[in-house]
């Protein structure tokens, strides 16, 4: 059973509750290739978990899974106590799990306001009807709902783009246009594929800063994939480290970093 | 000059998501509606109501159900001849079932039914997209007309196969008929324009709009944001042929009066509805108005130039009419590929900063 109950106390003080989420023996396979193979592990109330590994080590299939994009052949998905069944990625949205994508995958034709606005879908429930006519529920929704991301905006620092078109956006604006539509979704996990990737060292540290705000501001639980180990070891709490699909590691930093196992993969080992 | 945001300061966020932010975007709106419905209605006749305002607003009605797909949701549709048919044949048995109903509620009745058979055309777009979704509608514009032509209970057995719309009155007004004045026509045919593009435009503007730009910008995404593809895309079908119904009920009933459907109604509709909206600007309310004027207005403006003005024979002047048509088509979308709305804002971007370039 998972336990929910217990919870510890990180360096820096910050509370970590009990277990959100947790993956038994999963295993995914396209085919005949076994992109992640029998990994168990779990993500706790308020913590920052990181997955890392080499390339192809399967931590993209895994992010994947959590979000409800691939159903592992075997294995289990626990959430919030109860065991998750197969659902479509969109059931698993509503369930309040958000995520960003490695490949910014935001609406280029769309405002940013409207982008994200888009976060909100869970939030907003008023009929077609009441939107034709824009009266009612639907007026009073949108509007309560654009304070709400308006506070994200205002989190992330981009007001002054909030009306420009996505597609007209540098890189770097654009990975944080998408941490804030899926901040705006309120989840209680957020799941941040390579956040860092393709940044310079400012537009990292921005980035690492907003992670640990979100953090620390909205006590949103977070997964997050990064290869840029510096950034991994300061921001997370703990970390899985996957190889070719299994896991060889999971704890702390620390514990990670004098891993024998996990330095053999990063640094490769001698074969005699 | 007097085109400018400054000084127009937004205290809420009901006042910032209006659809005219701009005060002079805004007059200039009421203006357009006072002369629509309280000038125009005077001053028109015969001519300018059959030749160019009926037209050019039943065509702008269907644009927009037809942009709603396309240009919101991404879902590329070449059946929307076949849509028309169903709202003008559902106006016809509607109004020849139920003669004491109002005729603005069998337009709109036309409008749902013809809602869910595009529902139901729209079900293969879960599976395939693009092009292929494109062919796939091919068959809901020939089954339709097919179906028309072929099974009698839609024309009422009527020996010519042809259906035609019987005399009925708003207000003790006729609008169908012969009897019809060409002002009750054009105010009618106003009425459901106005309220279409109102409606589109708070739909577009609210989160089923985003729900339906999510799916066209990148449909994975947009799913693991929670959006579900298979409301969204049904729905983005459902209103789209919703306004197409009403459009195909308005065209038969006020417009032409009498119809035979493989003529009123063929692929050619179809095509034709597509470059209104592709020329008009796709994912634009205001180009679902301007590609249907281009394509309404631009053939009776080069007539009356040919014709009338430079007195060349008629047939010359109809195939030349093509040709320029065709050039200027093709000319246009070089020029400026995202359509006249696009123009449109580029010019109202480049009026706020005037005289000043940055």
């Amino acid at each position: 059973m998972l336990d929910t109950a217990e919870g510890y106390v990180t360096e820096d003080g910050r509370k970590i509750g009990g277990v959100v989420m947790e993956m038994k023996n999963i295993t995914l396979r396209f085919g005949g290739v076994v992109a992640i193979q029998d990994i168990s592990f779990d993500i706790r109330q308020g913590e920052i978990r990181a997955i890392i590994g080499p390339n192809g080590a399967g931590k993209s299939s895994m992010l994947n899974v959590i979000s409800g994009f691939y159903n592992p052949q075997e294995g289990e998905v626990w959430y919030q106590g109860a065991k998750r069944p197969a659902m479509k990625p969109y059931e698993v949205a509503q369930q309040g799990i958000a995520r960003t994508f490695q490949n910014i995958a935001l609406f280029e034709g769309m405002s940013v306001l409207d982008n994200v606005m888009t976060g909100r879908i869970r939030q907003m429930s008023a009929g077609m009807v009441a939107q034709a006519i824009w009266k009612g529920k639907a007026e009073r929704e949108e509007i309560k709902n654009r304070e709400a991301v308006e506070k994200v905006i205002d989190f992330l620092e981009i007001q002054s783009i909030r009306k420009t078109p996505v597609g007209r956006l540098p890189y770097g604006l654009k990975k944080r246009v998408e941490l804030a539509r899926a901040l705006a979704a309120e989840p209680s996990i957020l799941l941040l594929d390579e956040p860092m990737a393709g940044m310079n060292v400012e537009e990292k540290e921005d980035m690492s800063r907003f992670i640990l705000d979100v953090n620390d501001e909205f006590g949103t639980t977070i997964a997050l994939i990064e290869h840029d180990m510096g950034v991994v070891m300061d921001l997370s709490d703990r970390v899985v480290v996957m190889d070719y699909g299994k896991k060889i590691g999971d704890g702390s930093p620390d514990e990670v970093r004098g891993n024998q196992a996990v330095i053999d993969a990063y640094l490769g080992v001698a074969h005699d | 000059m007097f085109y400018r945001e400054a000084g127009d300061f937004k205290t809420s966020y009901a006042e910032d998501n209006q659809t005219f932010p701009i005060k002079f975007d805004r007059y200039r709106y009421y203006v357009v509606l006072v002369l629509a419905f309280a000038v125009v209605p005077f001053i028109i006749n015969d001519y300018w109501v059959n030749a160019v305002f009926l037209p050019f607003l039943i065509y702008s009605i269907a644009a927009i159900g037809l942009n709603i797909l396309v240009g919101y949701c991404g879902q590329v549709s070449l059946g929307s001849g076949g849509f028309m048919a169903v709202g003008a044949y559902a106006c016809y048995k509607l109004m020849t079932s139920f003669p004491d109903v109002n005729i603005a509620i069998h337009v709109m009745l036309a409008g749902a039914i013809t809602a869910a058979v595009g529902v139901l055309f729209g079900l293969p777009s879960l599976r395939i997209k693009g092009f292929y979704l494109a062919v796939a509608t091919l068959a809901a514009q020939f089954f339709l007309v097919w179906l028309f032509n072929r099974v009698p209970w839609f024309y009422n057995y009527s020996a010519s196969g042809q259906i035609s719309a019987p005399e009925r009155t708003v207000f003790g007004i006729p609008v169908t008929g012969a009897e019809t004045a060409p002002w009750a026509a054009y105010l009618f045919c106003l009425v459901f324009a106005v309220a279409s593009a109102l409606i589109a435009r708070n739909l577009t503007r609210g989160m089923i709009g985003r729900k339906w730009m999510a799916i066209r910008d990148m449909d994975i995404a947009a799913e693991i944001i929670g959006v579900n593809p298979l409301k969204a895309k049904l729905s983005a079908f459902a209103v789209s042929s919703f306004f197409i119904g009403i459009a195909g009920a308005l065209f038969f009933a006020i417009y032409l009066g009498a119809i035979e459907v493989g003529e009123a109604f063929g692929i050619n509709k179809s095509f034709l509805l597509l470059f209104m909206v592709i020329i008009g600007g796709l994912g634009s309310i205001f180009g679902s108005f301007a590609g249907a004027a281009f394509l309404v207005l631009l053939p009776v403006l080069l007539k009356n130039l040919l014709v009338v003005g430079l007195e060349w024979p008629t047939d010359l002047a109809t195939h030349l009419e093509f040709i320029i048509v065709g050039g200027l088509i093709i000319l246009f979308l070089v020029a400026e590929p995202h359509g006249l709305a696009q123009l449109w804002r580029v010019a109202k971007e480049k009026l706020r900063l005037w005289p000043f370039p940055h």
